[in-house]
């Protein structure tokens, strides 16, 4: 952890938080809204990395566990009008559950079998918001009665505050002990499980981390929209976004994640006067890094950086 | 009557599921690969069958043979320019090579979706069935095409049957799927398999997407549930196992109809999804899945 602090790696990012936290006072709202829903991105991205990239769970669903989050938080606000710090802790809270439930059938199936069944999961749970549409708003969204601020500078320093903490505890778990047991144990769980390690409680544990910051990241995100809809939240087309996000930036990095995510929402919108044509030109350059940058690219300069 | 009526629509969908599915279930047991972009690919099929006769203005039956050609050239690019660089990377570690060939290809099932929104819009299209008007099946009006699409179905799963337990090519793609060292050690070149069950992948795909064209309709929305419905079914049955895929296939066909029937339409799919989450529980290989 002490060389960490040294590191180029650290620095770089210490830069570049404090750049990014100093850009509400010249650029244009428009620029901050978009950085704001990119950061909020990023945790989701981020959260996604830890059980794929360290405890091997290939999850379909991020948005199972985002939803969730966003919806409890949107719909106790809606129905009871409770406070918005209570909803969101109650949202991240619901989503830790969430996350239990997921982790259930990880316990059991591998592979493609665990991706399945967290695709499914999404699916539920796109039912259950259409079909109690009296509750969540059905296909229409959710209208959310309070924001928490609508200054935008005050939204993008909390979207960006919010993302530095989780970054550093996301990433501070990943290098810790746990960290390496997960990554043992996601690589040959056998061997892990031989050393004595609990395979069950560590992955468990990861995935209830990961839920948290995902419905933590979603409740906020739907106080920063105002409103909650499936096609922000639970369609299997944002899920696709985070997974694509993480694998850009390069899986096992987590900082990586966010950076995908970033690059992913601005190029999306850059590419904007393209038409129809951006959602395209975003997936061909996202295959084109699969293809031949595997590592992402904070995995492609991090190897540079050990090779020199 | 309720029961004929759910009998024999079922019936047709079930047949479209299975032979959507088992392309599908083919390439996941002789290269272990899960086709994310098998939506798309009988999407372009369909919409190809469709611009072939509403703006190419050529009849019918070479219009549905274009869709299937389409779909045929899609499925050897999915192969050559996504999954076998992958599979062949040096750069990528052996165990991670699942979730890259997953990732790419769902890329790439994006890419082909976002095109034909671009060219052909998000419209849905109807393909012109084959065979037009109804049949009254003891007192059930039921469309021809419906019948026909069953035994189109039946026809080309018993084709697949015979090709891949009577002929050398299919005993060769057998037995790849049973043991790939073995396969090469008795001089047959992995590659070219692979190159085989593509093609008929790519064949089958288009036949179902095709039919899928004429029967329900489709437009660059459908993507993402045929991928899933398809996913779903195979793994209900069994990944690789084609028996199990026909089995879940209809199970899933049978299920959604009589829930759209007794309950609503609404909740069609939600059962089928139950089903699954259960199944994974008691279950996790599936119906007739090897572990």
């Amino acid at each position: 952890m002490a060389n960490f602090f040294s590191s180029r790696l650290f620095f770089i990012s210490l830069v570049c938080v404090v750049v990014a936290a100093t850009l509400p006072l010249y650029v244009s709202g428009y620029i901050l809204g978009l950085l704001t829903v990119a950061f909020y991105f990023g945790v989701f991205a981020m959260a996604w990395d830890l059980l794929f990239g360290f405890a091997g769970e290939v999850n379909f669903g991020p948005t199972f566990l985002i939803g969730t989050g966003a919806y409890t938080a949107g719909i106790l606000n809606n129905q009871y009008g409770w406070s918005v710090y209570v909803c969101i802790l109650l949202g991240a809270l619901a989503s830790v559950v969430a996350g239990f439930v997921l982790a259930l059938p990880a316990l059991r199936v591998r592979g493609p079998y665990f991706g399945l069944t967290t695709l499914v999961a999404v699916l539920m749970l796109q039912n259950f918001v259409v079909v109690f549409a009296d509750l969540t708003g059905g296909e229409i969204g959710l209208t959310i009665p309070d924001v928490i601020t609508i200054n935008a500078g005050v939204n993008y320093w909390i979207a960006l505050g919010f993302m530095t903490v989780s970054a550093a505890i996301l990433y501070g778990l990943s290098q810790s002990p746990v960290g390496l047991v997960l990554q043992a144990s996601g690589q040959d769980p056998v061997q892990a499980g031989a050393l004595g390690f609990n395979i069950v409680k560590h992955k468990l544990a990861a995935f209830i981390v990961s839920a948290f910051f995902s419905g933590l990241s979603g409740a906020l995100l739907v106080f920063y929209f105002g409103t909650a809809s499936v096609g922000t939240v639970v369609d299997v087309a944002v899920g696709v976004n985070v997974i694509v996000s993480a694998v850009l930036g390069g899986r096992r990095t987590v900082l990586g994640a966010a950076l995908g995510a970033i690059f992913l929402i601005v190029a999306g919108e850059f590419l904007r006067p393209t038409g129809e044509l951006a959602t395209f030109i975003v997936s061909a350059v996202a295959l084109l890094v699969v293809l031949f940058f595997p590592g992402g690219f904070l995995g492609a300069a991090l190897s540079r950086e050990a090779r020199s | 009557m309720l029961a004929l009526q759910i009998l024999i629509d079922g019936f047709a969908i079930s047949a479209l599921y299975a032979l959507g599915a088992t392309g599908f279930t083919l390439i996941f047991g002789v290269s272990g690969v899960l086709n994310l972009s098998h939506g798309a690919i009988m999407v372009a099929a369909a919409v190809a069958a469709w611009a072939a006769a509403s703006v190419l203005h050529l009849d019918i039956y070479t219009g549905a043979l274009f869709g299937v050609g389409v779909a045929l050239i899609v499925s050897f690019a999915t192969y050559f320019v996504v999954v076998k660089p992958i599979q062949n990377s040096t750069r990528i570690p052996n165990e991670e090579k699942e979730i890259f060939v997953l990732t790419g290809t769902l890329l790439w099932g994006i890419m082909i979706q976002e095109l034909i929104a671009y060219f052909f819009t998000n419209n849905a299209k109807t393909v012109l069935p084959i065979v037009e008007g109804v049949v009254d099946i003891f007192g059930n009006r039921t469309p021809r095409n419906n019948i026909f699409t069953a035994l189109v179905c039946c026809l080309v799963i018993g084709l697949l049957w015979l090709l891949v337990n009577r002929t050398r090519t299919g005993k060769a793609v057998l037995a790849a799927s049973m043991n790939p060292r073995g396969v090469t050690l008795l001089g047959l070149e992995l590659t070219q398999i692979y190159i085989v069950v593509w093609g008929i992948y790519g064949i089958l795909a288009g036949i179902a997407g095709v039919l899928l064209g004429m029967f329900l309709g489709v437009s660059s929305y459908s993507v993402g549930p045929l991928t899933a419905s398809a996913f779903s079914i195979v793994v209900l049955g069994g990944l690789g196992s084609v028996s199990g895929s026909l089995i879940a296939a209809f199970v899933v066909g049978y299920l959604e109809t009589i829930t759209a029937y007794m309950i609503s339409p609404a909740y069609r799919t939600i059962p089928a999804l139950l089903l699954l989450v259960f199944v994974m529980y008691i279950r996790p290989q599936g119906l007739l899945g090897r572990r």
